[in-house]
């Protein structure tokens, strides 16, 4: 379980977050959504601790700021939104580096299993820096993988936490990496994702935060708060929710959209 | 896709062939260390003397003084600042992020050299029973602390948020030197003649006036600094992500920082307090090795102490048979050697480094 607890967050003279509660349960994709400048970002880092907080984070029933920073390593691995690369590496070696919590030994075969596993099977000797924006994406998520491949360990359930995970990608690799996603919920594991895309999110989410004006505004099963009425407000748009033939997951048609 | 697999395999794992450099670089050390005790400007033959050594007879008083008093600490003292230059060039290097930071450029080397200065100059204005008790250990550790002040005004000013900017990081660098060099200029005018003599010598750049003495007092700073910097590898592989993902990696980046900071200025300081200010190894000496071998600190730092030893043997041999029996400062060989490097690097990733 992560759990925060009257998080708020000033960033320079700006309340960023005022005050919220949050929790992410294991074997669920928990969603973070909301318009641009909501806080779900801000909210991420505090739950990595990459920002100043007031209030309490725990992960798994343990305050992180009383944990070191190679026990935290250890039980979740964070994908930031956009990274920068200081030296020529290649993928295989910025892969590698998921290993450095030695979680998992120094497992060779690992790193090429995860890179497989995100669709770049045969990419481990490109230099990082060469490969397009959603290749690099895609080789971090392997890198995020391999530092906490099995969902479930010794200590208990392991987390990913991921600043929007497919902002850069095709469809098809929006796809691919939302079921490898999910797939690790369903094994035990926990994902907390900040999300852009609400139809993605309809799809894969176990649980929706949505947020609005550094505040959780709504928080449940899709069905629940993917509604017109929380959505048009959010968002600040006319916004009409349907539902798929196929199943019950609910789905947000911009063509039915209308600016508020 | 097979096609790209293949291409891609020989740099898929190049820490075999690291493992490889950092043998072969051992032997060119030794090879080049023969020829520095072997050269020079007198005809003492190294063969010779050993062969006397072998045959069980005694080295002429000639033989032992410029082989035990004059050559082999000058070895010992190349070894020690070429490894620590270049040690310093790559532990810089990751600490910032970019491989345009060194010592030399940035103004760390003119800081330990103003402490040096300050040392040699102030140092005739104490008492003599704290000089007495300070000793021969004076000068270094005031260049110590020079560049350690450096450094940590130098991280500060150009690092934001975690993320260095070349360009504050360059022009700070330049202000800091020429900073540093003004108030040692300040100094000279006030040094009697005796300390004028000190400061000219060691401000050459220059192995010409190495002794045990030298040796004993860099010796011990520089190899701790430079044993600590093998253990800072890792960490400063995951700062080249920057230190949000460092730390999600496990990596204590304030501890890591603080030690990238300490081992520079431990290393720079020592090295500039014995042969003054030499250029260009701490950056020739890494962005070489990570063109062969790749940019992992694991093998990039024991590699560049290596490398960093045999090439300013090399550039000393060079200076020294050159214009026989005259010798040029070492200096101006590492900068004609090194600076065409520096701006070949700069050109070539104009567009990849975050100017």
């Amino acid at each position: 379980m992560i759990a925060a607890i009257g998080i708020r967050v000033r960033l320079g003279r700006k309340a960023v977050l005022h005050g919220v509660d949050f929790a992410a349960r294991p074997g669920e994709v928990t969603a973070i959504v909301g318009p641009n400048g909501s806080g779900k970002t801000t909210l991420m880092r505090a739950l990595t601790g990459e920002v100043d907080y007031a209030g309490r984070v725990e992960i798994g029933g343990r305050d992180i700021r009383a944990a070191k920073g190679w026990e935290l390593a250890a039980r979740r691995a964070v994908l930031p939104q956009a990274t920068t690369l200081a030296f020529p590496f290649t993928v295989v070696e910025v892969v590698r580096m998921g290993l450095m919590t030695g979680a998992h030994g120094d497992d060779a075969a690992l790193p090429s299993r995860a890179l497989a596993e995100v669709g770049l099977a045969g990419y481990e000797g490109r230099f990082f820096q060469e490969l397009s924006g959603g290749e690099q994406q895609r080789a971090h998520l392997a890198r995020v993988l391999v530092q906490v491949w099995q969902p479930v360990d010794d200590g208990g359930p392991r987390w990913l936490l991921l600043d929007e995970p497919v902002s850069s990608l095709d469809i098809a690799h929006q796809l691919e990496v939302m079921e490898i996603v999910a797939s690790y919920a369903r094994r035990g594991g926990g994902v907390v994702a900040v999300m852009h895309d609400l139809n993605l999110t309809a799809l894969h989410a176990d649980r929706i935060a949505v947020m609005q004006q550094g505040c959780l505004r709504a928080f449940g099963p899709p069905a629940e708060v993917m509604t017109d009425a929380i959505l048009s407000e959010v968002y600040g748009c006319r916004l009409r929710v349907s539902a798929a033939p196929a199943g019950p997951a609910p789905f947000v048609l911009p063509h039915c959209a209308a600016p508020g | 896709m097979a096609a790209d697999a293949t291409l891609a395999a020989p740099l898929a794992d190049r820490r075999p062939r690291a493992r490889r450099a950092t043998v072969g670089l051992a032997v060119f050390l030794a090879v080049v260390s023969v020829a520095s005790l072997a050269i020079g400007a007198s005809g003492t033959s190294l063969r010779g003397a050993l062969a006397t050594l072998a045959t069980g007879g005694e080295l002429s008083q000639m033989e032992r003084v410029v082989l035990w008093d004059i050559r082999m600490p000058r070895l010992a003292l190349g070894i020690l600042v070429g490894a620590a230059l270049a040690v310093s060039g790559a532990v810089m290097q990751g600490l910032f992020r970019n491989p345009l930071a060194d010592p030399g450029l940035v103004g760390v080397s003119a800081g330990a050299g103003l402490g040096a200065i300050t040392a040699i100059v102030l140092g005739g204005l104490l008492p003599a029973a704290v000089i007495a008790s300070v000793g021969t250990w004076a000068v270094p550790v005031a260049a110590f602390l020079g560049g350690w002040a450096s450094v940590l005004v130098l991280y500060r000013v150009s690092t934001r948020r975690g993320r260095t900017s070349v360009a504050t990081m360059l022009l700070a660098g330049i202000a800091l030197g020429a900073l540093a060099g003004a108030v040692s200029g300040i100094l000279v005018y006030m040094a009697d003649d005796r300390q004028l003599r000190d400061l000219t010598f060691w401000g050459l750049g220059s192995l010409a006036g190495a002794s045990w003495a030298k040796v004993a007092v860099a010796g011990p700073m520089i190899l701790l600094a430079v044993g600590a910097s093998l253990l800072l590898g890792r960490g400063l592989n995951g700062l080249a992500m920057g230190e949000a993902t460092a730390h999600h990696l496990g990596i204590d980046v304030q501890r890591l920082k603080n030690g990238a900071i300490l081992t520079v200025a431990a290393a720079t300081g020592a090295a500039v307090a014995v042969s003054g200010g030499i250029g260009f190894v701490g950056i020739v000496v890494p962005h070489m090795l990570r063109l062969a071998t790749g940019p992992d600190h694991t093998h990039l730092l024991l590699n560049s102490a290596l490398l960093g030893a045999a090439l300013l043997l090399l550039a000393d041999v060079i200076a020294r048979v050159i214009i026989a029996p005259a010798e040029l400062p070492i200096g101006i060989v590492t900068a004609v050697l090194g600076a065409p490097v520096f701006l070949w690097i700069l050109l070539r990733r104009r567009g990849m480094v975050d100017l």
